[in-house]
């Protein structure tokens, strides 16, 4: 009997503890390295030097600054484009669902280097679509759009639309479309039935969506980096550098501490104001 | 006239704007398979100069192009296998069994999905530093081990969770041991679920640069030979095997989505209900981010 109730840990076992050894193990050093000084000439003492983390968040709070605007507009497009395709994926999509939905991890099947290279060809100063951007003066006679704060964001926008096309999907697929024809019957508009039923029954998918996308844009530093200028610079690009070129390991890891805290309470803050109906949602779904 | 057409948008809006909007996402692809077609003059793959077949025939012509090719097939082998196997263990656990600690095994799980890459790599590389790992080849291999484990975790739950078991305990009826229970029935309906997770996982194994980036030492993938390359002018050969990984890809994600399919057929031995779809639809990529954790 004592055998039985150790199986889910043997089962368990040798994947937690790879977790526990790679993950979690690797940020406590992380976080003992940003408390280190010295430099790499002659060595690091761990000497509980607080004030790393000030002095590398005002040295870069430019970066961080930009991080934060680049996914927020970015997450905010994403859902702009993302939820009417869900919608007509779920709704609309009949015999085509699955090959539309296809379409939409299409994008996962090419290395992310690859697709990001291949926008800096689509947006390229000759590009077709620049010329058209030059016509209708979008941008300037001899404007670019490479190398600005709007290719970079186009780029994490592109790149990150299918986490949020996903969540959306699966959250207005599972609702029960006589709901919506209730709604109607009750002699709501189709704007009333949708704001009042179809849109709270797919918060959970655009929370999770819009985290999705959020979280791994705001750490991204390959889009600032084909796509951008050192003017477009992203604090992912400022952490890469640091601890690969610089060699400035304590600067580096108080960095990626700070970014990770203030992606935890960027993320905590929007659970609480925009998410807490949703979540509940989510666990009444889950109850039944 | 001009006003039924106009009544046709307005019917077809949603229609026509998913068109639109499944195009903007198709739109790379079909330039880096029209780009590896191109006979650039230059360096630099940008402008459209002219039709060659040099490059398909030279593909592989690129020596350490090639090399890190290959060293990201045998990175994303191994790292698949282990992986499937780490996660699918937990997957069952986490299903079939209550045990205390469960909420923590959880949280474990789905923390390193909801975290930057960036901060992954940067950790891996802090522990590393302090312990004097040289990195290479074996480093690359633990943080892709690590980051695919929570993705196989998700995609095998989720065929876990829609699995009827009444199967089972018809074979255990019908005279089977436990073990000939799970070799015949549970493993088998399993599989593609398992398919699927193996198939993401070396998705963004082969897929990664960010982690690999902090992590590789001398060791060069794909990804990063490209990378380095970036600055000189990325060679059409890159676009040739990228359109060679993409039809690859796609032609194995439509194989485990049929495999699905045959399964649930399998399984829908009951005339009323064929055995309901893993959560997220049929297709073998779970709501969750190749870039969160690859």
């Amino acid at each position: 009997m004592i055998r039985r109730r150790l199986i889910p840990y043997f089962l368990l076992g040798p994947g937690l503890i790879w977790l526990i050894l790679f993950f979690a193990i690797p940020m406590y050093f992380m976080g003992r390295l940003a408390l280190e000084s010295g430099t790499l000439e002659t060595g690091f003492q761990f000497t509980w030097e607080w004030s790393n983390f000030t002095d590398s968040v005002s040295r870069f709070d430019s970066q961080f600054v930009r991080s934060f605007l680049y996914a927020g507009t970015a997450t905010i497009i994403a859902l702009l484009i993302a939820y009417p395709l869900a919608y007509a994926i779920a709704f609309r999509g009949g015999r085509w669902k699955n090959a539309l939905l296809l379409a939409v991890v299409a994008p996962f099947f090419t290395t992310y280097l690859i697709r990001t290279i291949a926008w800096t060809t689509i947006l390229s100063d000759d590009s077709f679509v620049v010329d058209v951007m030059r016509t209708i003066n979008l941008v300037g006679e001899d404007g670019r759009v490479l190398a600005t704060g709007g290719a970079v964001i186009a780029g994490l926008t592109y790149n990150f639309l299918p986490f949020m096309v996903l969540p959306i999907y699966a959250s207005l697929e599972r609702i029960d479309e006589r709901l919506i024809e209730a709604a109607k019957d009750l002699y709501a508009s189709s704007r009333q039935a949708f704001l009042r039923v179809t849109f709270p029954l797919s918060a959970p998918g655009v929370v999770a969506g819009t985290l999705l996308t959020f979280i791994p844009a705001a750490g991204d530093y390959v889009n600032a980096f084909f796509l951008g200028s050192i003017n477009q610079a992203m604090i992912g690009n400022r952490i890469q550098s640091l601890y690969l070129f610089e060699r400035d390991y304590p600067t580096a890891a108080a960095l990626s501490f700070t970014l990770m805290a203030a992606i935890l309470i960027a993320v905590f803050v929007y659970i609480r104001f925009a998410g807490s109906e949703a979540l509940m949602g989510d666990e009444a779904e889950d109850g039944t | 006239m001009v006003r039924a057409a106009w009544n046709w948008v307005r019917e077809h809006a949603l229609v026509i704007y998913a068109g639109l909007a499944v195009t903007y996402m198709l739109l790379p692809l079909f330039v880096i398979t029209v780009f590896s077609f191109n006979d650039p003059a230059g360096k630099f793959n940008y402008t459209w100069e002219g039709f060659t077949l040099d490059h398909w025939e030279n593909a592989f012509g690129i020596s350490d192009l090639t090399d890190a090719l290959i060293t990201s097939l045998e990175l994303a082998a191994l790292s698949t296998v282990i992986s499937t196997a780490l996660g699918t263990l937990i997957a069952i656990a986490l299903v079939r069994h209550e045990f205390f600690g469960r909420r923590a095994a959880n949280f474990l799980i789905v923390i390193p999905m909801a975290t930057p890459e960036v901060v992954i790599g940067a950790a891996l590389l802090s522990m590393f530093l302090i312990y004097g790992i040289t990195l290479g080849f074996t480093t690359l291999l633990i943080a892709h081990i690590m980051f695919s484990i929570s993705f196989v975790v998700v995609v095998v739950r989720s065929r876990l969770i829609g699995f009827d078991r009444s199967l089972e305990e018809a074979a255990r009826d019908l005279g089977a041991s436990p073990f000939q229970t799970f070799r015949l029935v549970t493993f088998p309906l399993l599989l593609p679920g398992i398919m699927g997770a193996a198939l993401l996982a070396f998705a963004l194994s082969i897929d990664d640069f960010v982690i690999s980036n902090f992590n590789s030492g001398d060791a060069v993938t794909f990804p990063l030979w490209i990378f380095g390359a970036a600055q000189r002018g990325i060679p059409v050969e890159v676009y040739v095997i990228a359109t060679m990984l993409f039809a690859v890809t796609a032609l194995a994600m439509a194989f485990t989505v049929w495999q699905q399919r045959r399964a649930e057929r399998l399984a829908a031995v009951l005339p009323d209900e064929p055995a309901s779809e893993a959560p997220g639809g049929p297709m073998p990529i779970p709501p969750a981010p190749g870039s969160l954790g690859g």
